[in-house]
């Protein structure tokens, strides 16, 4: 256990941590939640998670920057919020100095989702050790813990911590999807705005979720590698919902056994939220660094409901995070009219799903517009 | 695992507004005006409303049989029927309501698409179609008990008319106009059920009122503005017609706009128009408008438009 089994290959890439001990018995494609086949090394567990033995290459304060850096890439951190974009790359902004603010993505990224939560109430010293360590790479950087208001426990707890950490306050933010959605956030947290086409270091932000920020702390001050997170499992299908410290590769068939179960046969498992999470169709799938969640749903609302004609009544408008007009793109996209979609702002869509929520007419907004976009991005690349 | 399991693209739950759930609470809406038109108006109110009604809903379903595709139970067909016959006055025989609605339905809306294709409120169009085509009996209102004008009609020859009568509905007018106390329970239900909010209906009374104000000729005196608020069909209008999903624009701004548009439109046609009335045309207007104002008050992205 503990044992580095894959080196990342590119620049935008994480190596991957034996998560329990064994012996590795073949590397082969396996099926992931997305329903692709992606190569997968396969651990036969001994039963015995004998670990490797965890040692800080150094005292937290006597590291420098670029070993610091280092420590994160070779732990194989990850956003854990869902996106899994390498930390090391997005701690590594091209002028460190022009941050001003590191932020803690306290905001839960979904409904239904507790595992941030369950993070923050029980180790909030590493919460706060870790922005402290992410605070040293970046010197004039302010740090925020990013918290929603339902949730005033943590507020207080993390308060009272932070209090006499001159570099970092807690901020409450109303509660609200999509909350913790990186533009969204730094929107509510400094009042600054982002585009779809730029990142939050150009106006001198840098985001990470909670569980990626304990991470860092345990790479940094404790030696250890990222090997485990937290999911969420629940939904009105499951007989006994919580949240489960979970080894990566860990199949979320034994997720469900351990939550006792299914207390009646779901029509659909979703991984992640159910805002922008992926239906699955098989359980026997492995848990990875960014699964945040598993949702069993004893109906499924989307096939239940027929979509009709849209009757202009601008609750899509009203509820865009993006600040454009749904029920237009999404005609643009159904009629494939590339010119009229990217005139009117569709590639500012970040898919958040909360205009095919909220539409009485059930149209697939969020659907036709994730579609179009995706043929846009492709023939980009081309 | 033997079950199968639904498998979609995200997102994955719904909420529980429906556009039938909506078109219900805007028939509910309607109910105290059309409760009070057949209190006031008694059997003549009721053989309209239903002619209307029953009319829109025929319409539409012989439609339906023809394109194979029913769309009856979405009930916008019910609404614009019982919006239509609020708009007829309580004296007009029953073969105008049939006429009329059957060209709201087909023609206004089926024929440009159905639901959410007209470019025009239906109820409204072919109330202007039968202001045209029948302008003796649409613009009669002389009924049993009230002789004579409208209040409005009353205000513009320059006689005097009882604010409270009008408040109350002891006035003559269309079946639905008449009690400002029905409008506004059926404006509250709207509101409050978050049907409509107050973009529109606001800054079109708040123009309206301003422009009256400055070109009525009667400065600020109450009575008189009170009496224009509260008559003819500006605030059935403003609440139930001006609000229609389909013809207002979608955008926030451009709600703003197509209000403050209404209300000037309805003050220049009250005031220097040879008819006492001007809601239908005002808004009729402002309808072929819409396309206009949404496209200059496309709003900005987020975080479009570079740094900070």
């Amino acid at each position: 256990m503990g044992q580095k089994i894959a080196e990342g290959g590119g620049f935008v890439s994480a190596p991957v941590y034996a998560s329990v001990s064994g012996t590795v018995k073949v590397v082969e494609p396996r099926r992931v939640v997305t329903g692709d086949s992606i190569m997968s090394i396969v651990v036969e567990n001994d039963g015995l998670y004998e670990d490797i033995g965890f040692y800080p290459i150094a005292p937290t304060d006597k590291l420098t920057k670029d070993e610091i850096i280092d420590c994160i890439k070779e732990a194989g951190i990850v956003g854990m919020g869902g996106a899994g974009f390498p930390t090391h790359v997005k701690l590594s902004p091209k002028e460190p100095e022009s941050i001003e603010y590191c932020i803690a993505n306290c905001a839960e990224c979904e409904p239904y989702l507790t595992s941030d939560y369950r993070r923050m109430l029980e180790e909030p010293e590493k919460l706060i050790g870790g922005l402290k360590i992410i605070l040293r790479l970046f010197d004039n950087a302010h740090g925020i813990l990013a918290v929603e208001d339902n949730k005033p426990e943590c507020l207080k707890l993390l308060k009272s911590l932070a209090k006499d950490e001159p570099r970092i306050s807690v901020k409450a933010l109303r509660t609200k999807y999509p909350q913790g959605a990186e533009r969204q956030l730094i929107y509510a947290t400094t009042g600054r705005k982002i585009n779809s086409t730029m990142l939050p270091a150009d106006v001198g932000c840098i985001v990470n979720n909670v569980d990626t920020i304990v991470a860092v702390y345990r790479a940094v001050s404790e030696g250890r590698p990222l090997m485990e997170r937290i999911v969420t499992v629940t939904g009105d299908a499951v007989a006994k919902p919580r949240n489960f410290r979970v080894k990566v590769g860990t199949s979320y068939k034994t997720l469900v056994d351990e939550a006792g179960g299914f207390s009646v046969t779901p029509q659909k498992i979703i991984c992640g939220g159910p805002m922008m999470g992926f239906g699955m169709f098989d359980l026997d799938v492995p848990v990875t660094k960014t699964s945040t969640a598993l949702l069993a749903f004893r109906y499924d609302d989307v096939s239940a409901m027929e979509s009709s004609p849209c009757i202009n009544c601008g609750r899509c408008v009203e509820v865009c995070p993006g600040r454009i007009i749904p029920s237009k793109l999404s005609d643009y996209a159904e009629r494939f009219q590339d010119e009229a979609f990217l005139a009117n702002d569709g590639m500012e869509c970040c898919e958040c799903g909360c205009c095919s929520f909220i539409c009485p007419a059930k149209r697939p907004l969020t659907q036709n517009i994730k579609s179009m976009r995706k043929i846009q991005l492709a023939k980009k690349k081309k | 695992m033997s079950e199968l399991l639904k498998v979609s693209s995200n997102p994955h739950i719904r909420s529980k507004v429906t556009t039938n759930g909506i078109m219900m609470t805007v028939v509910l809406a309607l109910l105290p005006m059309a409760g009070f038109g057949i209190y006031q108006f008694r059997t003549d109110a009721l053989v309209l409303i239903l002619c209307s009604v029953g009319t829109a809903v025929l319409t539409e379903f012989l439609f339906g049989l023809y394109t194979k595709k029913q769309t009856i139970s979405d009930l916008s067909a019910v609404v614009t029927g019982l919006l239509l016959a609020l708009n007829l006055p309580p004296g007009a025989p029953w073969w105008v309501a049939v006429l009329g609605s059957l060209f709201a339905i087909l023609v206004v809306k089926l024929l440009f698409g159905g639901l959410g294709q007209n470019f025009m409120n239906p109820a409204l169009a072919a109330r202007c179609f039968l202001l045209i085509s029948f302008p003796a009996i649409m613009t009669d209102f002389t009924y049993d008990a009230f002789t004579g004008a409208t209040p409005l009609a009353a205000l513009k020859a320059g006689e005097e008319v009882n604010v409270l009568d009008m408040v109350i509905g002891r006035t003559t007018g269309t079946i639905g106009e008449t009690s400002m106390i029905a409008i506004v329970i059926g404006a509250c239900i709207l509101l409050l059920t978050g049907v409509i909010d107050l973009r529109i209906p606001g800054s079109y009374l708040i123009s309206f009122l301003l422009f009256v104000i400055l070109f009525g000729g009667h400065g600020m005196n109450p009575a008189y503005l009170s009496a224009q608020l509260a008559g003819g069909g500006l605030m059935l209008g403003a609440f139930f017609m001006a609000t229609d999903y389909v013809t207002r624009p979608i955008t926030v701004k451009g709600q703003y706009i197509y209000g403050i548009f209404l209300g000037i439109m309805t003050g220049i046609f009250r005031i220097f128009g040879s008819a006492a009335e001007g809601v239908s045309y005002a808004i009729i207007l402002g309808n072929l408008l819409v396309p206009l104002i949404e496209k200059i008050t496309k709003p900005k992205a987020f975080g479009k438009g570079g740094r900070r």
